[in-house]
């Protein structure tokens, strides 16, 4: 193949490209790829007897019953929101955007620990509302209300940040001009707006999933520990550990790694669907406009 | 329409219904237990036997007794946060304490209740080496040798890790003839060979031994049974001091909630079997050291003979050892100034 | 700049979203992050500033701080290579590397934890090497650094490379053309179009660390004055049942984690506007 000045000009001599190259796997295997296999490595260090044994322990059962039980309550809530804070951030101009945007960006930033201890003064017996759910006999702390709440609140910007900027690239032409055809207001929205940031919002919701199952600090902290009732499957594989069951620990943990394997796959695939269908559309208005 | 509708919810529903259903046909009867780090092994013990006892006693109760455990301090946070404990067991009577001062859920006079301070088991604070003993550990003015490595958890987060303070503090009070400056140089020397400070003594056991850091870990003596047994008699090996610190870890029925349970008999009976011959007998099983004098003496080759002091005798009690120690600007924080 | 509340669009819905974010917002967030705001006014002004400037606490806010600063300047130097080889190049597996960047962000923090410093203590695969070098890594604040970078990996290649993604051909074609070099072309057109992502980059991964605890803990060491971290430190002062110490230096993390998000979207809506003129 011609190589012509120009696109010689535009990327590097072979030896740079490969020197970047191997600098970013280099980077990648000492703080990525290692760590990864070293949790596989020391989940079949003692066999897959052991490593199947850890999973289907009735504790373990129970606590990947409730971390999936709390993503599924805690996913939904923070799509609502998002969708809602993204329609008013994006397709409208209002005084005090910058510090709504930081408010909803602040979990982000908030240690889990700290995230714990506000739901504790809040709920807690000795908290605000503690007597009064006391009272009325309503458990939110170390009981699973209290776990969905925490896993909302470090989860609660993925959706809104995933959208914000896609909907603020997409301008709103094509809602003002659904409308003015006279569509309906919830129209626009189920028919323009939702098949357009489609692909956005599902990468959302991956990334919003995936933390949901992982979070550890601030549900430690609201958890209780209780084995088989308020464990999640990251405190599950505390325990392991402080137990002295190393393998089944990170077996346990094996299982969070898949899972989070799995969604970085389902997101994956999202990205490369979006772009076909992104392409494909351009060829279509190439074609129109040919 | 409607239907698959329907048919489509219908997941959903069941997908909930499957996951609460355990909550729901629970058996008959719940304890919760709300306990330290190392006492997990024992409880699942006395748990099941227990169970099997109340069964035949109560005629055919179900009990489910649940297990929490975690750091001393934490747990008792959580109590007084709201966590349902029938009974507490925890490792210092500061944090029973602390869940009747700050929550009022107990009676402030809750340690005269059961016999024995309420502690049914005691323990002591001992030292695990590597085997054949490479450093030649011996007492504890081995441990301030400089260039030594002592693994033990942050006495502020773990209440195993009080213990080993207060146990290296009284035994070098009683060398220097009372001499607090001496105690004080003896404790600053031994911290400043600590290079780990876990939050828990678990963590510092799986430092010592998983990583392989550290000459010595100071431990629970229970723990350092546990430690060998679990995780290798071939490369560890428990070294005794003369004088350690006698540890009572307590037990105590939670008033308000086991009321509004409607628990007390159930949790008292669970209590009360802790002291019973076949409770003392698991505890011994468990490496703790146990009340019962006759039944001790079948456990008399497990512990070896040590010189034991109480934290009353030598320090006043848990509030002023607390005070004085372990507060923030207390003698702890200033060793690290 | 714009004053009035809202600019007239025809678009509906502006008062449910807004009232709907708002209401969610201050339900899940507000309120409960007052709360500690408000534990802390228990505390007179000078108790308040005694609490959370005593030697250990400082200490433990020079760790958090500069461990978070230097792992975020790593990241953004290695970010920007590796946002770079993974939009520029092909080599085999890349798909694979691009997907499993987010894993830091996917994986639990006890987990990375306990994986990083089974890796990096002294009988660890990469421990066993670098001691014999004499480095030490587990139970040092080079311990922290190292699960910083861990987890704050993704947030610099993720602002960066949709930025490079979007640059476009003709503008360095035209570089070269003038008879740019490339490091030429790299250093006035390449670079300055990424460097608003990747400050972005670099604060959201600097934010990020500021919090960090699940996996710091079992790689830190914790000594005080040494390898404490400052959520650690919230944690000490909770299970000793003192509850407004607590919540006092979580109050001053708060805020400056306020500040530094609030400098982020500033900068984002500043370099907007210039790119706008």
């Amino acid at each position: 193949m011609l190589v012509s000045p120009i696109q010689r000009a535009i990327t590097e001599p072979p030896i740079v490209r490969r020197l970047l190259i191997g600098l970013t796997l280099g980077f990648l295997t000492l703080f990525l790829f290692l760590p990864l296999a070293a949790v596989f490595y020391e989940a079949l260090r003692k066999g897959l007897g052991v490593y199947f044994a850890a999973l289907v322990d009735p504790d373990a059962a129970a606590a990947i019953r409730l971390t999936l039980l709390c993503a599924m309550i805690a996913v939904p809530l923070n799509l609502v929101f998002g969708i809602a804070a993204a329609w008013a951030i994006a397709k409208f101009e209002f005084h005090g955007k910058s510090v709504l945007i930081t408010l909803i960006d602040l979990p982000f930033a908030v240690s889990p620990v700290i995230a714990g201890l506000i739901y504790v003064l809040m709920f807690g017996a000795q908290g605000w509302l503690g007597p009064w759910l006391a009272a009325h006999d309503i458990k939110i702390l170390f009981a699973v209300p209290g776990i969905v709440l925490a896993t909302v609140f470090v989860t609660f910007p993925f959706i809104a940040r995933e959208l914000i900027p896609l909907m603020q690239e997409q301008g709103i032409e094509e809602e003002e001009a659904a409308l003015v055809l006279g569509a309906s207001g919830w129209q626009t929205f189920w028919r323009i707006t939702l098949p357009n940031i489609k692909w956005g919002l599902l990468y959302g919701v991956v990334l919003c999933t995936a933390r949901a199952m992982g979070e550890f600090g601030a549900v430690s902290v609201v958890s209780g520990h209780i084995r088989g009732a308020t464990n999640t499957l990251p405190l599950q594989v505390e325990i392991l550990y402080n137990e002295y069951q190393f393998a089944a620990a990170f077996a346990v943990a094996s299982l969070l790694t898949v899972l989070a394997l799995v969604m970085l796959a389902v997101k994956a695939l999202i990205e490369w669907q979006a772009h076909q269908t992104r392409r494909a559309a351009l060829a279509a208005k190439g074609e129109t406009e040919g | 329409m409607i239907k698959h509708l329907f048919q489509r919810l219908s997941i959903p529903i069941l997908t909930f219904g499957l996951l609460t259903a355990p909550a729901l046909r629970a058996a008959d009867l719940t304890l919760l237990n709300v306990s330290y780090d190392p006492t997990r092994e024992l409880y699942q013990d006395v748990n099941r036997a227990f169970s099997a006892y109340w069964k035949t006693k109560s005629g055919g109760d179900n009990l489910t007794i649940r297990q929490s455990h975690g750091g001393s301090g934490k747990q008792g946070r959580a109590v007084i946060d709201g966590l349902e404990a029938d009974v507490v067991t925890l490792a210092l009577a500061y944090d029973i304490d602390a869940i009747s001062a700050k929550a009022g859920l107990l009676p402030k006079d809750w340690q005269q209740r059961l016999p024995n301070n309420s502690s049914p088991y005691t323990s002591t604070i001992v030292f695990l080496v590597r085997k054949g003993n490479p450093k030649g550990i011996k007492d504890w003015d081995d441990l301030i040798k400089p260039g030594l490595a002592v693994i033990t958890p942050n006495p502020k987060t773990s209440g195993g890790a009080r213990w080993n303070y207060l146990a290296a503090w009284g035994y070098a009070l009683h060398r220097n003839g009372n001499d607090e400056v001496k105690a004080r140089e003896f404790v600053t020397k031994l911290f400043k060979n600590v290079p780990v400070l876990d939050s828990g003594a678990r963590g510092s056991t799986t430092t010592f031994v998983e990583r392989g850091i550290g000459d010595v870990l100071l431990a629970w003596e229970n723990e350092a049974f546990l430690a060998i047994k679990e995780l290798g008699p071939d490369q560890f090996e428990m070294v005794v001091p003369v004088e350690s610190i006698l540890a009572e870890p307590p037990v105590a029925l939670v008033d308000k909630v086991v009321d509004r349970h409607g628990t007390r008999p159930v949790a008292q009976a669970y209590l009360d079997y802790l002291y019973s011959d076949d409770g003392q007998t698991l505890i011994g099983k468990h490496f703790y050291r146990p009340r019962n004098p006759a039944i001790a003496v079948r456990f008399t080759q497990q512990f070896p003979t040590i010189k034991l002091f109480t934290i009353d005798e030598v320090f006043g009690g848990w509030q002023q050892a607390q005070q004085t120690h372990f507060a923030d600007g207390g003698i702890f924080d200033q060793i690290y100034q | 700049m714009q004053f009035r509340l809202k600019q007239r669009s025809v678009l509906p819905g502006f008062n449910l979203a807004l009232g709907y974010t708002l209401l969610y917002m201050s339900l899940i967030v507000l309120i409960p992050l007052s709360a500690a705001f408000i534990k802390t006014a228990d505390l007179t002004w000078t108790e308040f500033w005694a609490v959370v400037t005593t030697p250990r606490v400082l200490a433990s806010y020079r760790l958090t701080f500069g461990a978070s600063l230097i792992a975020a300047l790593i990241n953004v130097s290695a970010g920007l290579v590796i946002a770079w080889v993974l939009v520029r190049y092909s080599f085999p597996g890349k798909r694979l590397v691009d997907a499993m960047v987010d894993l830091p962000f996917a994986l639990p923090t006890a987990v990375a934890g306990i994986a990083l410093t089974a890796l990096y203590a002294s009988n660890g695969w990469i421990g066993s090497v670098l001691a014999l070098i004499g480095i030490k890594v587990a139970f040092t604040p080079l311990g922290v650094v190292v699960a910083l970078v861990f987890i704050s990996l993704p947030f610099v290649i993720r602002t960066v490379q949709p930025v490079l993604e979007d640059l476009e051909a003709e503008v360095e074609e035209a570089a070269a053309c003038l008879g740019a070099t490339r490091w030429q072309t790299f250093r006035w057109i390449i670079f300055p179009a990424v460097r608003p992502a990747l400050l972005t980059g670099f604060t959201l991964a600097f934010a990020r660390c500021i919090g960090e605890y699940g996996s710091v803990i079992f790689i830190a060491g914790n000594l005080p004055m040494v390898s404490e971290i400052t959520p650690l430190l919230i944690v000490t002062k909770l299970e000793q049942y003192d509850y407004r110490g607590a919540t006092a230096i979580a109050v001053v993390m708060l805020v400056i984690s306020f500040l530094l998000l609030l400098l982020i979207n500033l900068l984002q809506w500043w370099s907007r506007q210039r790119h706008a003129i």
